[in-house]
């Protein structure tokens, strides 16, 4: 066949795709194809155009799209396509269809119909073009219009066609599980069907199925091994064999859902040990496919309940892996290790090498693959030379996206295995450093508790000592002109709270420097915020000391322009610190108490202070409170406002009840007086609509809404970072002083509190469980010696030994372990002998490695260019920068902040990790 | 959803073939996507991987002379098979159009898409029968 046009195809259109593709730049394409579409837009119109003309406009609209240019003006002409009794025109008309229209669009509702009638064809051809296109087009609201249709195709006398219906359900189950629930069964009939395509098929939505719910599919489990059985031994046609694999895609699909289904379940794995084992005896490591199908035997093994002899098949296959000169093979033995380390940790032992390599590889991918790696393997003993490796890769990462990551991994393993608290916030300082304002804000939020708090399992002096480390670490590093907002903030607060603590710097340096920062930073009012809170902090301290405070000039100019600021916050904040520099010694030490971020507040909910006034009102004769809910009138209230809701928004289709009888005349009583023990309760809420006495409820509904209103608030949104006070402070920002606020805010807070930390708790132990597995129980202290280490990993080593030396003068526990030699990356091995020595540079290896690559299994033969690509599309954006959330009202919240254990203060870091399902706005909004 | 997207691109950076799974997305997400993976895959050398990292997903390439395949997939699927999909989907027009080349799948857009289509379905590798992908195309071609 020849491929440059042939088929009837017009010279219009060859002269279209060969300027296309001569096209030299994407400024030349753009205007190929501009001229093209108004061409088009032209010709398209045009009365009694042949069909065959027409379908190649629909094409030239394609590939206008294609090239990202709106075509819509043609949508129609391309549903219209699909009324075509022809087959090739109608699949076209399809496929544009399917291409062009976004499930929400307005034309989709005039295909249904259309696809309704060519799933009723007599040609089955038709039938798999309406069924390919019901996979694309058809939504939750029109799944109603073509299921039962489907479903009967489900038996059809073609296997093309059942394979697709099967595909069309699994559809439907994606985009609204319940609409199909009814109808999975079938899929287990389907399994079973004669065709070996639509049993492939089949697997798709069973593994989704099993995803789901592996319990409920147990059952299938011998099914699926003989069917693995059968795969393996060669009994499928041919044409499925790939390469002289034997239908290798539909193996692999098998592996995954068996490794579901054998995921901790010890009798269920027991069975499919066997089949494993034949596969992986006849896998040979001879081509692509071969090692595609035994690494997911790997994934399979390591995920099912573990057996001795087929972890040793892996072993051995990863270690091949690693070996491997590709680099694909060595990125996939990564990843196999990172599976099996978690069941047998001695493992990375021997590929401890290979690992290093990999790290060290020009290779971006394997790298970050390694870091991955890494961080599934860090302990206590290693962490400070992965977390050193991390935060200096971290620094040359350009990619927002992953470098937000990764920082959130550096903080998670700083939290959970830090050896000393200096240790911990250098790693910060370098994590907020080069990390920007790219850090999670709740790792800010985070960091000043552990601050404040400390580790718990340290004494109070161990805790201070961390303050004024924090304190002198952020004095050095203030100078630094480009610290990111978000540090900024820390660093004001600690300073604020510690920064005369120890005594060590005099208060009116302290102010310098906040004050120097505010200039520094002279458009960023959150960061002034937290400083002059930081400053006010200071002054009450040193009121309440008794000393006399000295405003310094440059303070005063700051107080001075924040009195004037256009933002109102910083307005109050800056009036607050005047108002308190005139305040005597002891007011000041009540309304701004030193050292009191971590005091549990307690909030008397039931307002037992108010009983004697209450007793007193009584005696009085007033009538006591009766609870909302316990108020009978109320709820019909409440109903009759959510019904009056919802009348006003839509039609109502149910005749009009007759009125009752009931006593409308008391709904007013109910809600001026609190006395309810006469009132008949009212049922019937739609009378209330029409009775004449409503011009009195609104009052109650107001009143009622205002109170939903504040509920639903509390309690639908969860706050944004774990630490509960901070959302609440901006309504009690002098809460100190303020104690209606204070109740306000806190009771908010207390639940909060209740909800996040439970949420936490079950996040964090399966996350725990997780790190626990992959570390290692090799002894610490000891060190594999590299002869040939790499700059990274001696430069890592001896800024390690540098940091051990400060720490062992503060930290005498830990110098035993210090004065062995430091740890290495990879301290696996029980004997820190020199037989592991590699004898050759990892660099000289990796070139050595690089020469030998394997040419390309091409179609044709591959002309090497290098891609000039970077101008073509510099134009386009490289995504968003994310923006930070403002916090600037949480400085004075922190003062109420209720003392939470060790344990949640760390675990809040822990980043729920998952995959995000709505990629793509993510990735481009 | 194994399978987010394939973009068939030439190493000039012109798309070729585009047809996503996921989700519709417009054309100018459309644009700036195609963009950024594009110029990330054609960055780098024969020697690296053949996977690359974006976002939260990967992507698999694979160059054939002067045109890349590029395939976006979940974190969870095996990239090596699907780099082999991606042979297989051009062994399979090399079936067709006999010694396939970027010409052909540029003049026959529609026939490329029909058989990605008998290969894929809603993210999943449903077909990887060489006759069994080719056959309605054959019958389809015949008929007209």
């Amino acid at each position: 066949m020849s491929s440059q046009g042939g088929w009837g195809q017009s010279k219009d259109f060859l002269d279209l795709v060969k300027s296309i593709g001569e096209a030299r730049s994407k400024a030349e394409e753009d205007r190929i194809i501009l001229r093209e579409l108004e061409a088009l837009r032209r010709r398209i119109a045009e009365p009694d155009v042949p069909r065959r003309r027409m379908k190649e406009y629909i094409t030239r609209l394609v590939y206008a799209e294609m090239l990202g240019h709106d075509a819509s003006f043609g949508y129609i002409h391309a549903v219209k396509m699909t009324h075509d009794n022809a087959l090739p025109l109608k699949r076209t008309g399809y496929l544009a269809v399917t291409l062009f229209l976004s499930e929400d669009h307005d034309l989709i509702i005039l295909i249904v119909n259309t696809i309704q009638k060519d799933l009723r064809s007599d040609n089955y051809l038709v039938v798999c073009a309406a069924l390919t296109a019901v996979c694309k087009l058809i939504t939750e609201d029109t799944i109603p219009a073509v299921l039962p249709l489907v479903v009967d195709l489900l038996a059809h006398r073609k296997e093309a066609v059942r394979k697709k219906a099967v595909m069309a359900l699994h559809r439907f189950y994606q985009r609204s599980p319940a609409s199909v629930t009814h109808l999975l069964p079938n899929f287990r009939k389907t399994l079973c069907d004669n065709d070996p395509g639509v049993m492939g098929a089949t697997l798709c939505p069973l593994f989704d199925l099993i995803t789901a719910d592996a319990n409920s599919y147990k059952d299938l489990l011998v099914s699926f091994v003989r069917i693995l059985k059968q795969v393996a031994e060669r009994n499928l046609p041919k044409t499925y064999d790939y390469h002289q694999m034997p239908a290798p895609f539909i193996l692999i699909k098998l592996l995954k859902i068996l490794a579901l289904l054998g995921s901790g379940d010890k009798q269920a794995s027991e069975h499919i040990y066997n089949v494993l084992g034949d596969i992986i005896r006849k896998c040979e490591p001879s081509s692509n496919i071969y090692n595609a199908v035994l690494y997911e035997c790997i994934c399979c093994i390591s995920s099912i309940y573990p057996n001795a002899k087929l972890l040793e098949a892996a072993a051995e296959a990863t270690s091949k892996f690693l070996k491997s000169d590709s680099h694909n093979l060595k990125y996939m033995g990564i990843d196999t290790l990172g599976r099996l380390i978690k069941i047998s940790p001695d493992i990375a032992e021997e590929h401890q090498l290979a690992v290093i390599d990999c790290l060290e590889d020009p290779d971006d991918t394997l790298k970050r693959k390694t870091f991955e790696l890494l961080y599934k393997m860090t302990k206590s003993t290693n962490v400070e030379v992965i977390v050193d490796h991390t935060i200096d890769y971290m620094i040359n990462i350009n990619d927002n996206h992953y470098k937000t990551e990764i920082a959130s991994r550096c903080v998670e393993l700083a939290e959970q295995f830090a050896p000393t608290n200096q240790w911990f916030i250098q790693t910060m300082n370098k994590v907020f450093e080069h990390g920007g304002d790219l850090v999670n804000v709740r790792v800010a939020h985070n960091l000043m508790r552990l601050i404040a708090q400390g580790f718990s399992e340290d004494e109070e002096g161990a805790d201070s000592q961390l303050r004024s480390s924090a304190v002198d670490s952020y004095i050095c590093i203030l100078g630094d002109p480009k610290l990111p907002s978000l540090f900024l903030q820390v660093i004001c607060w600690v300073l604020g709270e510690y920064g005369t603590v120890d005594g060590k710097y005099s208060a009116s340096y302290i102010m310098g420097k906040l004050c120097d920062v505010t200039e520094a930073h002279l458009c960023d009012d959150t960061v002034k915020a937290y400083a002059i809170s930081a400053i006010m902090k200071i002054c009450a301290f040193e009121i309440a000391a008794g000393r006399k405070v000295e405003i310094l000039p440059e303070c005063q100019s700051l107080i001075h322009e924040l009195s004037a600021s256009h933002s109102t916050d910083l307005q109050q904040r800056a009036y607050e610190l005047q108002a308190l520099l005139c305040l005597d010694c002891r007011t000041v030490e009540s309304v701004m108490p030193l050292d009191a971020s971590c005091e549990v507040l307690e909030v008397d909910k039931n307002l037992s202070f108010l009983n004697d006034f209450i007793q007193e009102s009584i005696e009085k004769g007033s009538s006591p409170y009766i609870p909302e809910s316990e108020r009978p009138g109320m709820s019909s209230v409440s109903n009759f406002r959510r019904q009056n809701e919802a009348s006003s928004h839509m039609l109502r289709f149910e005749a009009y009840g007759l009125p009752k009888p009931s006593p409308a005349h008391l709904i007013p009583q109910v809600s001026v007086s609190t006395s309810t023990s006469n009132l008949v309760p009212v049922t019937e809420a739609s009378y209330y609509r029409e009775s004449s006495q409503a011009s009195k409820v609104p009052s109650v509904t107001d009143a009622s809404s205002a109170d939903l209103g504040t509920k639903l608030r509390l309690d639908g949104v969860q706050r944004k970072w774990g630490w509960p006070t901070y959302s609440s402070s901006g309504q009690s920002s002098t809460s100190s002083t303020n104690g209606v606020s204070h109740v306000d805010g806190v009771s908010a807070q207390s639940r909060d509190t209740l909800y996040d930390s439970r949420r936490q708790q079950s996040e964090v132990s399966a996350e725990k469980q997780k790190l626990a597995a992959s570390l290692f129980g090799a002894s610490s202290g000891k060190t594999v010696k590299r002869a040939t280490s790499t700059h990274r990993a001696t430069k890592g080593n001896t800024g390690n030994a540098e940091r051990m030396a400060v720490s062992t003068a503060i930290n005498p526990e830990t110098s035993t372990e210090k004065a062995a030699p430091p740890p290495d990356l990879l301290d696996l091995s029980d004997d820190a002998a020199p037989t592991s020595t590699p004898t050759a540079d990892p660099f000289q290896h990796l070139q050595v490695l690089i020469g030998a690559t394997p040419v390309d299994n091409t179609v044709k033969a591959v002309g090497l260019e290098s891609p000039n690509l970077m101008a073509f599309y510099t134009d386009i954006p490289s995504g968003s920068r994310k923006t930070t959330s403002t916090i600037h009202s949480a400085v004075p919240s922190i003062k109420k902040a209720p003392l939470q254990n060790d344990e949640t203060a760390r675990r809040v870091c822990v980043n729920p990790t998952g995959n995000n399902p709505n990629l793509f706005r993510d990735l481009l909004g | 959803m194994g399978i987010r997207f394939v973009l068939l691109v030439n190493k000039q950076g012109q798309t070729r073939l585009a047809q996503y799974y996921a989700e519709h997305l417009t054309l100018d997400e459309r644009r700036a996507l195609e963009g950024e993976i594009v110029r990330k895959c054609l960055a780098r050398n024969d020697q690296q991987c053949s996977f690359v990292e974006h976002r939260n997903y990967k992507i698999v390439y694979r160059r054939y002379a002067s045109l890349f395949f590029l395939v976006g997939v979940d974190n969870d699927e095996n990239e090596l098979a699907i780099l082999e999909f991606i042979h297989l989907f051009v062994e399979t027009m090399d079936r067709h159009f006999g010694n396939v080349c970027e010409l052909d799948i540029m003049f026959h857009l529609e026939k490329a898409h029909f058989m990605l289509e008998e290969m894929v379905m809603n993210g999943c590798i449903v077909e990887t029968s060489k006759s069994n992908i080719l056959a309605p195309i054959q019958l389809m071609d015949k008929a007209s």
